[in-house]
């Protein structure tokens, strides 16, 4: 079966939704401002006969409808990232501040780790976490390049993971960009419908569960944890909310995002969710000619303490 | 774990451990670990070959994991720390010539006053592409230099070269070398 099908009761235009996610995603590079300016990168798009289209939505995001996002001047300073549109989001929802602590839980290959930096100004500490060796070399490969001096790599399981190797007991902001079922990104890799399964959406929520529920507590009080995923299925997206809304002192509040999106779900499967989900965004491929994603942002409980 | 340059000849003197971050001493007096480079060795060494000055670097902690592999961070740390990087590679030590990473010349070598050979966009391409080639006409120091080319209106670090006997030596790394077009100058 076509996991899309199961979703087509949450759109608004069904025939839309479908049609978004059989064209292909065009290539879309990130300004890194650690290196260089979106004009800059523009001027050198320019000079080299680059060809490339502003987003709209956001000033250092480049459509380049050639394709080969690695093969530039630009992305070989370290001025540029190949990274999908909604993959943009998260970070500007985390909205770090230069000398915040941050918590990347589930980072590599380091596309968020990376745009949190450069939010941040490359000042503060990004830790930036992953259980997988092999993709946090990726990770660090991708850090290197863009020039990125504030972040700490960890590996570590997220579900329990310790501060003890680091130099503070609690973060400001957490961003669990979970591992998902991934069907937001079939339009880059339409494989992920046919390895879509039941059991691995069941399996892989109980880690994102996990995770939250980590991020939640190793975040102080009245500190920020956005949760996203490229999935549309419920059970990985407003359940898991869900989850921590009961299990932690933490809140959902609403994050104004760029793009047009659709509220979270409150019901699915004869389940029924906290009305607070509604604050979530979900984004269709259909909206915006992007890929699909689940963003949500948490306000953990507790009164502020300044540090 | 055991110290490959040999380290210190008496036992309890502790060795450099490459399996985790340790903050660099302040100054060679504050030195415990044999061979390891003290903070203001490396800020007087890239002022003095490439005249990037604490106005750059002063902010930034160095720390060591490996023999002789300094890294830049710039954010705060438990020392020592048993984690997978800290921060960027920066420069390589214990060894007679200190040797910069291309990325920490992509991201303070535009601070550079010295030792930077500005290529033409022809030689710049074949550069990044990792050939060598011969640059008589370069009359400063021999060894490690910074390397950029112009392009969007500034100059702009590329990497490093080695300077030996009339040649530009490109060591770029393979993973980063790349097929670039000759810009228009």
């Amino acid at each position: 079966m076509n996991p899309l099908d199961r979703y087509e009761p949450l759109v608004d235009d069904v025939d839309a939704f479908r049609a978004a996610c059989d064209r292909p995603l065009p290539s879309v590079v990130r300004t890194n401002r650690i290196k260089a300016s979106p004009d800059r990168v523009r001027d050198a798009f320019e000079t080299e006969g680059v060809a490339h289209d502003p987003v709209g939505w956001h000033d250092g995001i480049f459509r380049l409808p050639d394709g080969n996002p690695g093969g530039n001047w630009p992305h070989a300073h370290g001025w540029t990232h190949g990274q999908e549109e909604v993959s943009a989001l998260p970070a500007l929802a985390l909205d770090p501040r230069p000398g915040d602590r941050v918590w990347d839980a589930c980072a590599a290959p380091g596309s968020k780790t990376t745009q949190i930096a450069d939010l941040m100004d490359d000042s503060g500490t990004v830790v930036a976490n992953d259980n997988n060796l092999g993709r946090l070399s990726a990770l660090r490969h991708n850090a290197e390049r863009l020039g990125v001096t504030n972040a700490i790599v960890t590996n570590q399981d997220a579900r329990n993971f310790s501060l003890k190797p680091l130099a503070f007991d609690a973060f400001d902001r957490a961003l669990v960009d979970a591992p998902c079922s991934c069907e937001g990104t079939c339009r880059k890799n339409p494989d992920v419908l046919e390895q879509w399964t039941m059991d691995h959406v069941h399996g892989v929520a109980g880690i994102q569960k996990g995770i939250l529920t980590r991020a939640i507590q190793a975040t102080r009080p009245g500190g920020t944890v956005v949760y996203s995923t490229c999935t549309f299925a419920p059970e990985e997206n407003e359940a898991v909310l869900d989850h921590a809304l009961a299990a932690e002192d933490c809140e959902i509040v609403g994050v104004d995002l760029p793009l047009e999106t659709a509220p979270g779900v409150t019901e699915w499967d004869g389940e029924t969710y906290d009305e607070s989900v509604t604050r979530a965004r979900r984004v269709y491929p259909h909206h915006n000619d992007t890929g699909g994603f689940f963003c949500a942002k948490l306000r953990v409980g507790g009164s502020e303490v300044a540090r | 774990m055991s110290d490959p340059d040999g380290g210190s000849p008496d036992d309890t003197a502790p060795t450099n451990d490459g399996g985790r971050f340790d903050r660099l001493p302040e100054t060679a007096a504050d030195r415990e670990v044999a061979g390891r480079a003290s903070r203001e060795e490396v800020l007087d060494w890239w002022e003095t070959r490439f005249g990037i000055g604490r106005e750059v670097l002063g902010g930034y902690g160095f720390w060591e994991k490996g023999a002789g592999k300094v890294w830049v961070f710039n954010g705060e740390a438990a020392d020592p720390s048993p984690v997978e990087a800290i921060g960027m590679t920066f420069l390589r030590t214990r060894q007679e010539h200190w040797k910069p990473t291309t990325r920490a010349v992509q991201r303070f070598g535009s601070h550079a006053t010295r030792n930077v050979v500005e290529l033409g966009s022809e030689r710049a391409s074949r550069f990044v592409a990792g050939e060598d080639q011969d640059l008589p006409e370069w009359d400063g120091d021999w060894g490690y230099l910074i390397v950029s080319h112009r392009i969007a209106g500034a100059s702009a670090p590329i990497g490093v070269g080695l300077y030996l006997h009339g040649e530009l030596r490109s060591v770029v790394p393979k993973g980063s070398r790349a097929d670039l077009p000759v810009l228009e100058e």
